[in-house]
């Protein structure tokens, strides 16, 4: 079919055929940026369309209309939509999100420190759980409708199906409170010796790998089955090469794009599992800080908080994809 | 003397797995034996599933999937193959024994380059040094015509062509200067002049470098023209083996005889072609992308006759018939059917317009709807068209499963239970029962094997006597051109290049690619690549 | 389909579900004691009275996981039902019109998904006023993008198919093709995605529950008593592990039966190898 395809002159072509690789990348990459301008606006009208009036709802019912008139003068909700959405963008840019109706503080000043907190713990699950998770995928082809693959299989499925909450606080009764070898909650404060930090967060990184380890660990399975199933790898073994070097020369190359991308949509998928670990562990991270300020409507923290999360996430989805592309031998080079 | 490669007694099962059921053990081959001197070609030939490319890997000592041989002895040089160790075996492969796939764009890393995985196999045996695997590679490719060989090795299997491909397949089996070559369907994947070229270079390249080679296809005409003696193979078993002249000239078994005259040209009288069904007028057509798939096409279907339409790949046949139907709305021109002008959408057609046209596709597997029965098939035009119910539905349901020679028996049958050929004549039955009066049959025998075709073509012409309804054959095949056609269109890069009675496309003065499509289709005829291949030079050489 | 062939997986995963339900229905008749009947001490231990004990204000702990499976079991249906009836018509829709219905709603689905399930749900929850039937659209909602993207992809499979060509060819209205072209032909992969959207219901609403955003106290659900219990722990007491188990079990039954409607899919389009 493609013989037909590819009768263009070479002066004609296109720049999407000349520089498939970079047109991609750049398509990618303006894709991301556009998504994250439709989600800010999305998580700011959207709070504005829903019903309800926050000053309203701020003092409660019995509130004088008064009242209710300076309050919204205080908070500025009433300049128009349109005005109030670019100044809160342009100064969420130069991270500056304005003032907790709360508290009063500064919510870039918070966010500051807790976000530092939310990815040290994702960062410390991830660096356990990406060797872990891709080690038994590969045990699990290796000894694939086999034993210890059906093993694997079962356990992971459970581990799926658990709540975070629950293996949090089955770990907290085992290894806090019988045993004794682990603290709980797990407090950080600045200045804290880094090993004392580390033994803190032990737990709640132990409940965070197990949540993610499963969904990793069956995606990265699948991921080198369907290599090991290509007919190339066939060929290999029709060369006489021995099974290790079939695998370093012939399946490395095509697996690792898949898994790498496999290891990035997990690592967006932990970034949101921090919110309910964090509320288990009472750690100080920006998911319990969020949990807390829906709970009292504290308007600009959920929108800093709802707008970096959906950042972070949209950052490792866009990576992913990148690293799919730049793996792409055919788009490397081009005909 | 010991011969190069004996098989004996061969024996090979499997595993299967019938969704819903236990799985069973089953036999694929039984017991097949043959003898390969050194240097000599053998070529095995069946239709799907009789075995061949199984065999053909046993050579290999390798089983794809579920499959383990089970019995009988491979000797190489004289030793059981099948006895060796893991290390005896992988020394054999890739440097005693190659392989050739059907598919080499499959078949190659696409992540490495074509030159590093053609030279593999021989730096992994320690056969040559890296420069003299390079030297023995550009060798290969120069004498398998690829062009630019110096250059070749260095692209990705993305950048090639498919008949590129399948040459670099033949120097990757040939590098490592192996006793046996193992082709499995080497060019069955490929456009027929696209084939002739790759059956060229892969038989001067036997011929150059001395090897043997099990060679495996389903096309009598081809193996004929590369093999010293064939086998014919049939469900697992040897139906007839011999050499090539004594199986093609004088053949023992029906089997083997009907398999060569499926090829034989039937005569067809010639009609009046004056009485046009459908005109298709300037026809241009292209895709969402702006991509141009049909230029400026004229044609015309008389009524109760077939045209054939021919073509490669993306000659843009298959989209004629798309465009006829109404699926892709033509950018230009018209099409008349009768004595009315259709309009271009099929959703502007009205119910009797969309009846009078019917399609039948290659794949009657994706035709037909799985979750419904035959009898639910084919009665819902009835039901559509002429508003049938009932009992009524049931009997004319019944009549045209008697019409295909089906009966009745197959009535609450789902198409899953079906074999290849009985699945088309069911999609023949559903076209049927909307009473048409043209047919689009899209390549509707090319997935079947030899004999089944035959069988679909008879009753097709069959009903088309019966009924006067009129075929537009699209076809790759030129023999069948030859056994059904009243008129010919050939079609090229979406161009009609070529269209006129069968008498006049099929015989000189032909139209260049017309000529080169002809003298491309293999025929059942010893040495006929040779002359093909002489006269081709004498052309060039008299340019 | 025969019995035989079900895997003794599906078959626990199947009583489990039976028996939610059986509880969800009956709750009132085999439930000891009342949904908020303060019975006696608070966290008291397990004993032939109350047989998982009684939880933080003293409330018989069995008792409030049959009611509690109510509301569970209620609400995550309700939401999944109400998703996937969503996701289903939108996606099978722009499958079957294509152009720019589909071009219209598959950028926007792309951008729902862009925002993580949960955070989403918190910016929103914090903006509504609670009840249950906010609680359960915005729920489904969001799940519904999923199912979306799912039933595109399924029905487009299959809308290419050549029989569905063969149908329009033939004339047939969208409804003939919908109906009974596509749909018969892609109810075992739906059926495997409604079961993995209602274990996901389940676990989102117990842990919107867990963080005080879900069901609101004093009805009993799992996920809400998972958080009255949870100070519990430090002392010792296991209260808040018996809902939290429950939850658990429940959706680890229900995906072992996806798990098999799953391969039974994959059974199906492997078909046979060809030698």
């Amino acid at each position: 079919m493609d013989t037909a395809m590819d009768d263009g002159q070479p002066g004609r072509r296109s720049l999407k055929q000349r520089y498939p690789l970079t047109v991609l990348i750049l398509q990618r990459l303006g894709l991301s940026a556009g998504l994250l301008l439709a989600v800010s606006m999305l998580i700011f009208g959207g709070v504005e369309a829903l019903p309800g009036d926050f000053a309203q709802t701020y003092l409660g019912q019995s509130a004088t209309p008064q009242a209710v008139e300076n309050i919204r003068s205080q908070l500025g909700l009433d300049r128009p939509v349109t005005t109030r959405y670019f100044e809160w963008l342009g100064n969420a840019v130069q991270g500056d999100f304005g003032k907790s109706w709360a508290s009063g503080n500064s919510v870039s000043e918070q966010i500051g420190k807790r976000l530092g907190n939310s990815l040290f713990l994702a960062f410390c699950a991830a660096i356990i759980s990406v060797p872990l998770a891709v080690g038994l995928g590969m045990v699990a082809v290796h000894f694939r409708d086999r034993i210890p693959d059906r093993i694997i299989n079962i356990i992971s499925l459970a581990a799926i199906s658990l709540p975070e909450f629950f293996i949090g606080y089955l770990l907290i009764l085992f290894f806090s409170v019988k045993f004794g070898v682990a603290s709980f909650p797990a407090t950080v404060y600045d200045g804290m010796a880094f090993s004392d930090r580390l033994s803190a967060i032990a737990l709640p990184t132990a409940t965070l790998v197990f949540v993610v380890l499963a969904h990793m660990m069956r995606m990265t399975r699948a991921a080198i089955i369907s290599v090991m199933s290509s007919a190339y790898m066939e060929t290999a073994e029709l060369k006489g090469l021995g099974a290790f070097k079939t695998i370093i020369k012939h399946a490395a190359p095509n697996a690792i794009a898949p898994i790498v991308n496999v290891v990035a949509l997990n690592l967006a998928y932990l970034v949101v599992g921090v919110v309910v670990v964090e509320v288990v562990f009472v750690y100080p991270g920006m998911g319990q800080y969020m949990v807390d300020a829906v709970t009292v409507r504290d308007m600009p923290v959920v929108q800093a908080c709802g707008l970096i999360f959906a950042a972070v996430y949209i950052l490792l989805n866009m990576v992913a994809d990148l690293i799919a592309i730049i793996a792409n031998p055919k788009l490397r080079h081009p005909r | 003397m010991v011969n190069m490669l004996s098989v004996r007694n061969l024996q090979i099962g499997a595993t299967v797995y019938p969704p819903g059921e236990n799985p069973k053990d089953i036999t694929i081959v039984h017991g097949v034996s043959f003898e390969l001197e050194r240097g000599k070609v053998l070529g095995l030939i069946g239709e799907s599933g009789a075995g061949k490319s199984t065999i053909g890997l046993a050579a290999l000592a390798y089983g794809r999937g579920g499959v383990r041989i089970t019995g009988g002895e491979v000797l190489l040089d004289g030793e059981d193959i099948l006895k060796a160790d893991k290390k005896g075996i992988r020394q054999l492969r890739g440097a005693k024994v190659c392989y050739v796939a059907q598919s080499a764009a499959a078949a190659f890393n696409p992540a490495h380059k074509l030159g590093d995985q053609v030279i593999e196999a021989t730096l992994e045996h320690g056969l040559m040094t890296r420069e003299e695997a390079r030297e023995r590679a550009l060798y290969l490719f120069k004498i398998l015509g690829l062009p630019d060989p110096n250059n070749f090795g260095d692209r990705f299997p993305h950048q090639v062509s498919g008949g590129q491909l399948q040459r670099a397949m033949t120097a990757m089996a040939l590098c490592s200067n192996p006793e046996l070559i193992v082709f499995d369907e080497p060019t069955t994947a490929l456009d027929v002049t696209t084939q002739i070229d790759v059956l060229a270079a892969i038989k001067n390249a036997i011929e150059e470098t001395g090897t043997a080679a099990l060679y495996i296809t389903h096309d009598l005409a081809v193996v004929a023209q590369i093999s010293d003696d064939i086998m014919v193979l049939r469900h697992g078993e040897t139906v007839e083996y011999g050499s090539v002249q004594q199986i093609i000239e004088n053949p023992q078994e029906e089997y083997t005889k009907a398999l060569i005259s499926v090829r034989q040209t039937k005569q067809r009288e010639a009609k009046d072609q004056s009485n046009a069904l459908l005109s298709v007028d300037n026809i241009s057509a292209s895709y969402g992308n702006g991509f141009k798939v049909l230029h400026d096409v004229s044609l015309h279907v008389p009524r109760g006759q077939t045209l054939a339409v021919v073509g490669e790949s993306g000659s843009g046949k298959s989209t004629l018939a798309r465009v006829i139907t109404g699926l892709l709305p033509p950018t230009d021109g018209t099409i008349t059917f009768g004595d009315e002008i259709l309009p271009s959408h099929r959703k502007k057609r009205t119910r009797d317009q969309l009846r009078r046209v019917q399609l039948i596709y290659q794949m009657a597997d994706t035709a037909m709807n799985p979750r419904q029965t035959v009898g639910q098939i084919i009665g819902r035009p009835l039901t559509f068209y002429f508003g049938l119910r009932g009992k009524k539905r049931k009997e004319r349901v019944q009549e045209l499963l008697d019409e295909i020679e089906m009966g009745s028996g197959f009535y609450d049958r789902y198409p899953a239970e079906l074999s290849g050929g009985q699945k088309q004549r069911v999609a023949i039955a559903r076209a049927l029962a909307a009473e048409p009066e043209l047919i689009l049959c899209d390549e509707p025998t090319s997935a079947l094997d030899p004999l089944v075709a035959e069988g679909i073509l008879d009753l097709l012409m069959r009903l088309q006597a019966e009924t006067s309804v009129s075929y537009l054959f699209i076809t790759h095949d030129i023999a069948i051109v030859r056994a059904i056609a009243d008129s010919v269109a050939v079609m090229l890069q979406g161009k009609l290049v070529d269209f006129g009675p069968r008498s006049s496309v099929l015989s000189p003065p032909f139209d260049d690619y017309t000529d080169l499509l002809l003298k491309s289709v293999p025929e059942m005829e010893l040495g006929w690549l040779e002359k093909v291949l002489a006269t081709r030079r004498m052309e060039s050489a008299g340019n | 389909m025969r019995l035989r062939e079900i895997p003794l997986t599906a078959w626990i995963g199947i009583f489990g579900i039976l028996l939610a339900f059986f509880c969800a229905i009956f709750a009132p008749l085999i439930a000891p004691h009342g949904e908020r009947e303060i019975v006696g001490d608070i966290w008291l231990a397990a004993d032939s009275q109350y047989w998982l004990g009684t939880d933080n204000l003293g409330r018989d702990l069995l008792s409030r996981l049959i009611f509690g499976a109510r509301t569970t079991l209620f609400v995550a249906l309700a939401a999944s039902v109400l998703s996937f009836s969503i996701g289903i018509f939108l996606s099978f829709t722009a499958a079957v019109s294509r152009g720019i219905i589909d071009q219209t709603l598959s950028r926007f689905n792309d951008l729902m998904m862009s925002i993580p399930t949960l955070i989403f749900a918190l910016v929103v929850l914090a903006v509504l006023p609670q009840s249950l039937w906010i609680l359960i659209v915005v729920m489904a909602v969001l799940d519904s993008t999923r199912v979306y993207r799912l039933g595109r992809a399924v029905a487009l499979d299959v809308a290419v198919m050549e029989f569905v060509e063969a149908a329009k060819l033939r004339g047939e209205g969208k409804m003939w093709i919908i109906f009974r072209e596509i749909l018969p032909n892609t109810l075992t992969p739906l059926l495997a995605e409604f079961g993995l959207r209602f274990a996901f219901s389940i676990l989102f609403l117990s842990t919107l529950s867990f963080l005080g955003l879900g069901i609101q106290p004093p009805a009993a659900d799992w996920g809400g008593m998972v958080k009255d219990n949870k100070d519990g722990i430090i002392f010792g007491i296991s209260a808040a592990l018996i809902p939290g188990g429950a939850i658990a079990a429940l959706a680890i039954c229900v995906n072992m039966v996806v798990d098999w409607l799953l391969k039974r899919t994959s059974s199906l389009k492997g078909g046979r190898g060809d030698g």
